[in-house]
């Protein structure tokens, strides 16, 4: 019986513990993601406040709209970029650091110093650089090179956005490869050495494969965290020129907080947020077999 | 499925801060062990080497003028009058330091209010996010009670909203409150909403790691299950704590698309959102200007970095694989 009694109590205190946070995910996480769902389905004009149900209008909108066309390929050509450029670096900068060469403790300190910098802030000194009359063309034209308008050319612009972004963030995954390369054992490498094996190709048959799970779930990530670039492409480029830069986000944005058609953003979030999840769930799975690996 | 990923990228890096020093000499010294045969090619194989090493020194400084140089640009920049900004050629040194810029900081803008504001919103969020997080982590990992798994379930959904998908509803729900232009809700919807899920979850991560006899002595003495929570398990949590607190604080102060869909008086406005409007009155920005505010929001934050940089990189491994 006090047994029971003791586990009833357990229970309630239990309950009490979790509900800020059950509650807050009701009301802030669940309860607005039904919203929007509700909403997309809706024409939804906050200055004309109109709020009609229309059904599927807005997807059928969505099929038809090219500036929706437009972003979707700009977040594509962005998070391709972005993942190749950011995994790339962040293994090299991994492979340097793991190599023990002497000030390595200084210069990974270097790499990871812009995660912890404000975003706008790291994004407002690039925006700085990249001006006509910037610092890089400044810098450029000292050694005879008439650098380009960075933001104003449509491939630049991209360019600068993603190279931007690369490396404000490059330091978190170097330090997840760091963490996975020294998880490879050094006997292998040294087996393979014996062998006459050469560095790269050390590299390439022994380690990749062994951090190849590390890789595909950083990727994954990084992916995920393109998808959500805002205050970058909001301060660096405004979504321009044209809509080059205009990336999923940020046409939601613009048509939320610009254009007030709160439907249509609505049916573009349930896009992004269909998005986000297929991604999650690959990632998921892959951590599951991530685990399994080291096991 | 988050956290068991998470110490070894935490931890093994940090713990080689000797490495530094103490290792260029290591490799050589392994080549050695091979015996005689491998000693009479070790000598050219070992100048080669050397050569090498210099050179992978000499790239990893070249690699790190795009992380460090940003920050010394801004810097020096913010003490140079506009008109040496705008010279086609670029000076590294300012040639007649100023600190003019950063009275127009204030001048121009409620700076210091808005540096305020940030602050304490991300304390208060860093707090609340901690409280919230570590309660509801502990009773998930340590307490059986009924429906404790869909419960959980429900709240590791916020994993998988990006705040972005959300912002049309929210913002309906903080006008209709009226609390469009206040602070409310950059501080309620990070510490209850899909923000503070990812420190639940280390949080529970951590919990579910502690020994139950910790939890039995404090039985013993006759403490309730408050009391074990907070005598025992909470201070117990310090490390996951502390990496839950350093990136809570660090995404509140680098917070913008919220800021800026809720807020709308200079007053109000937080520090991303402040330092992006220092325009003159052509919309052209005032770079020294703008500059010399950037440099008041980046150096406090560095210099914290640089002191508990074990602390940081353990903190926002995390954060680095929520992506």
């Amino acid at each position: 019986m006090p047994g029971s009694a003791l586990r009833r109590r357990d229970a309630a205190v239990g309950y009490t513990m979790v509900a800020p946070a059950v509650l807050g995910a009701v009301a802030f996480v669940v309860a607005p993601l039904v919203a929007v769902v509700w909403y997309s389905l809706h024409e939804w004009n906050v200055l004309a406040s109109t709020f009609t149900f229309t059904g599927g209008d807005n997807y059928a909108r969505m099929l038809e709209d090219p500036g929706l066309r437009d972003s979707l390929v700009a977040s594509l050509w962005f998070s391709v970029g972005l993942v190749v450029l950011n995994v790339t670096l962040a293994l090299g900068l991994a492979v340097l650091l793991n190599q023990r060469l002497p000030g390595t403790t200084t210069f990974r300190t270097f790499f990871f110093s812009p995660v912890v910098v404000s975003l706008v802030a790291w994004t407002i000194v690039w925006s700085f650089l990249l001006q006509a009359d910037g610092g890089i063309n400044g810098f450029l034209s000292t050694v005879g090179i008439d650098g380009p308008n960075w933001l104003r050319g449509e491939t630049t612009a991209m360019l600068s956005v993603i190279v931007v972004q690369v490396f404000k963030n490059v330091g978190l995954n170097m330090i997840l490869f760091l963490a996975a390369l020294q998880g490879v054992p050094e006997e292998i490498q040294e087996a393979a050495r014996i062998d006459g094996a050469g560095a790269w190709r050390r590299f390439r048959s022994i380690t990749l494969p062994l951090i190849s799970p590390t890789l595909l779930l950083v990727s994954i990530l990084t992916i995920v965290g393109s998808l959500e670039v805002f205050a970058q492409i909001a301060v660096l480029t405004g979504g321009g020129p044209g809509t080059s830069t205009t990336v999923l986000v940020y046409y939601l944005y613009q048509q939320a907080f610009r254009f007030n058609d709160f439907g249509y953003a609505s049916a573009v979030s349930v896009l992004l947020f269909v998005i986000v999840l297929v991604l999650t769930l690959v990632q998921w799975q892959t951590r599951k077999r991530w685990v399994f690996h080291e096991v | 499925m988050k956290s068991d990923v998470i110490p070894d990228p935490a931890v093994r890096p940090g713990v080689r801060p000797g490495t530094a020093g103490g290792h260029d000499e290591a490799p050589p010294a392994r080549d050695g062990d091979g015996g005689a045969p491998h000693r009479r090619a070790a000598r050219p194989g070992r100048s080669r080497r050397r050569w090498g090493r210099a050179g992978l020194v000499a790239l990893l400084v070249v690699v790190s003028v795009p992380f460090v140089f940003p920050t010394w640009w801004m810097a020096t920049s913010s003490l140079k009058p506009m008109s040496e900004i705008l010279r086609s050629v670029p000076t590294l040194w300012p040639q007649d330091p100023s600190f003019a810029a950063y009275g127009e900081v204030f001048r121009l803008q409620p700076f210091a209010q808005q540096y305020w504001n940030s602050l304490y919103i991300a304390v208060l969020v860093t707090a609340g996010t901690i409280l919230v997080s570590a309660m509801a982590g502990y009773a998930f990992a340590r307490i059986r009670f009924p429906g404790a798994n869909a419960l959980f379930l429900l709240v590791l959904v916020g994993l998988l909203v990006p705040s972005e998908v959300t912002i049309v509803p929210l913002f309906r729900m903080v006008n209709s409150l009226g609390l469009i232009d206040t602070h409310w809700p950059l501080v309620v919807i990070p510490v209850f909403g899909a923000p503070s899920v990812l420190a639940t979850f280390i949080m529970r991560q951590y919990f579910l790691g502690l020994p139950g006899e910790l939890e039995e002595a404090g039985r013993m003495d006759g403490l309730g299950r408050w009391g074990i929570f907070w005598r025992i398990a909470f201070p117990l949590s310090r490390s996951a704590l502390s990496a839950v607190a350093i990136f809570t604080f660090l995404k509140s102060w680098n917070l913008y698309l919220e800021p800026i869909v809720y807020l709308s008086s200079k007053d109000a406005f937080t520090l991303p959102q402040a330092l992006t409007q220092y325009v003159d009155a052509y919309g052209g920005p005032m770079w020294n200007v703008q500059l010399a505010a950037t440099t008041l929001t980046v150096l406090p934050v560095l210099a914290v970095f640089l002191v508990a940089q074990k602390q940081f990189v353990q903190g926002l491994a995390h954060t680095g694989l929520k992506g």
